[in-house]
């Protein structure tokens, strides 16, 4: 195998992402002439076009990038402070939870008189499973009790989603419900951005902290706390970084998975394994991802409203299987 | 000043007390041997004087008390090496052996000699690229002894790091041992291999019972009274002029059965 360059691959990965980002701004059931799209974005264009790209398009692109960037960068996190490839978002309990909160705005019929409701909810009751998870795992440091915290949240707000479902007071309100979980970023807007945005940036900002403590995770737990990592100030922040770029991601595109599972798994042997090297690169794999599905859902059936998560999960599953197959030589 | 001093420390694994009141220093200049029977508390003893395991009494680090040292400050005083040969990720050998640079935000200069140094004392020249989960049992542990010789800490405390090595190997890391202890630092390994304890540490430590019931150069510890105590062997005991032999040859003849 040749020697790992990481320099070459933030270069490629920060270059697809740009171009997907662009290729973003240009996809879209108005059918804007790409050219007209740029302009419209920098002013000096018709106010239906500009209006279409300042407040649709280019928030969509925004949210893309950063909910994208923000599974990734949690799913390279949780990995390397779990020191377990099959860690992703979800398992912290903090996606199931947000989805939690978000359906009862819907059930409850707050979202409908009051738009930013759910995105809100789905945000509390996120950070609220977070401290729930950091709090049922207790000061220890060991990382297992933290795996058996969020399977027991996540399992909880899985519960409570059926019974959302349940009982909806009608078949519409099922079906809203439903659409939500499968994630989707139609229609969102600006509001949304400026919402999720500071909270996504925040997460990242602490998970990519976090690399000097998970290289030395790599040794284990002792190993680590002999090199000088503070173990519980770890994993406050492991788990603080994720329910923020996590739970804030699901607050407005909904549930997305296999992005922060994924991401990790394709570009570890890229970066030579190193978890300090693949937070960075991870965040813009996730970018990637979810940008391209995004744009996919949007040229492949623009009339049947694919829905994100949708498409992220048969990509996904595939790949995770080949990665599986791949990997059966290595991991005996 | 001896690098590390251990009074009247008493620690548990879990509710079972494992230390109750142990006395040892190290001092600049020594390889100590730490020997006991299996879970006699070797390893809680180590972990406890690292830092990283619970323990009441006093512990100090060239002086200063292991609870005033920040995490970093220990970090710099002292290397620990676990029984556990844990790799999670295929970083090769190189970075690997660099993760003991972690605490020293030295130039890259200076962490590149330290880990040439670290790679060529545990013989892995011509290993640096290759991924550390791709090894052999025996190389990976040298690696990760390479590790714990990068961080360049005047105290390594070493558990088991013998085991799994062949015996020029054990050997190497033995003499590897004594040199760090010849340059001023001072090293305190844990042992199941008697024959390299007796001949290549300048001092024995024996644990039994939760306590040092006996601490002084191999020999003296050592004796086939205590062999047969503590381990429950018959061992011949020899000397050439490099220094002590020790072979455990058989059980020792049955105690009486206490009532």
């Amino acid at each position: 195998m040749s020697r790992p360059r990481p320099a070459l691959v933030f270069g490629v990965l920060a270059a697809l992402a740009a171009a997907l980002v662009v290729a973003s701004l240009l996809v879209g059931p108005a059918r804007l002439p790409p050219g007209e799209s740029l302009a419209a974005l920098l002013g000096g264009a018709p106010p239906a076009e500009a209006l279409i790209m300042r407040e649709l398009r280019l928030p969509r692109a925004a949210l893309g990038l950063l909910i994208g960037a923000g599974l990734g960068l949690s799913g390279a996190a949780l990995q390397g402070y779990l020191r377990n490839p099959l860690a992703e978002p979800g398992l912290v309990g903090v996606s199931g939870s947000a989805a939690l909160g978000a359906v009862i705005a819907l059930y409850s019929g707050l979202s409908a008189a009051f738009p930013l409701a759910l995105p809100l909810m789905a945000l509390g009751f996120g950070l609220g499973a977070a401290l729930l998870v950091q709090g049922l795992a207790g000061a220890g440091s060991s990382s297992i009790t933290l795996i058996l915290a969020g399977l027991a949240v996540s399992s909880l707000a899985s519960a409570l989603t059926a019974l959302a479902l349940n009982l909806a007071p009608n078949p519409f309100a099922a079906s809203e419900i439903v659409h939500w979980l499968l994630g989707s970023l139609v229609d969102r807007s600006l509001p949304q951005l400026w919402l999720a945005g500071p909270f996504l940036v925040a997460g990242m900002a602490l998970l990519l902290t976090l690399g000097r403590s998970l290289d030395a995770l790599t040794l284990g737990e002792d190993a680590a706390a002999s090199l000088g990592v503070s173990l519980p100030g770890a994993r406050i922040r492991v788990v603080l970084g994720v329910a923020l770029a996590t739970g804030a991601g699901v607050a407005v595109a909904g549930a997305i998975g296999f992005v922060g599972l994924v991401a990790p798994h394709l570009l570890r042997p890229l970066v030579g394994g190193r978890p300090s090297a693949l937070l960075p690169a991870s965040a813009l794999g996730g970018a990637i991802l979810l940008l391209a599905a995004d744009v996919a859902v949007r040229l492949i059936a623009p009339e049947r409203d694919l829905k994100l998560g949708v498409v992220t999960a048969l990509v996904g599953a595939p790949l995770f299987l080949h990665l599986v197959w791949r990997s059966r030589r290595t991991l005996t | 000043m001896s690098l590390l001093a251990l009074e009247g420390v008493t620690a548990s694994r879990g509710r079972r007390p494992v230390l109750a009141g142990v006395d040892l220093a190290v001092a600049p200049g020594e390889v100590v041997a730490l020997l006991g029977a299996n879970g006699a508390g070797k390893s809680t003893l180590l972990r406890a004087a690292a830092g990283i395991a619970p323990a009441s009494g006093v512990i100090r680090l060239g002086g200063a008390a292991l609870g005033a040292l920040d995490a970093r400050a220990r970090a710099l005083r002292v290397a620990y090496l676990p029984q556990e040969r844990e790799i999670a990720w295929a970083l090769d050998v190189a970075a690997l052996v660099g993760l003991g640079r972690l605490p020293h935000r030295a130039t890259p200069e200076a962490d590149r000699a330290a880990v040439a140094e670290a790679i060529a004392a545990m013989d892995l020249a011509g290993f640096e690229a290759r991924p550390a989960t791709e090894l052999s049992g025996g190389e990976r542990a040298r690696a990760l002894i390479a590790r714990a010789l990068a961080q360049e800490a005047p105290l390594l405390l070493a558990d088991e790091p013998a085991a799994g090595l062949d015996p020029a190997h054990q050997i190497a890391l033995m003499a590897r041992l004594r040199l760090l202890a010849r340059t001023g630092r001072g090293v305190l390994v844990a042992l199941h291999d008697l024959s390299l304890a007796a001949r290549w540490c300048d001092r024995a430590a024996l644990l039994h019972g939760g306590r040092i019931v006996a601490d002084g150069p191999p020999e003296a510890v050592l004796t086939a009274a205590r062999l047969a105590e503590v381990y429950g062997i018959v061992a011949h005991l020899d000397r050439d002029a490099d220094g002590p032999i020790l072979v455990p040859v058989g059980p020792a003849p049955s105690r009486p059965e206490r009532g």
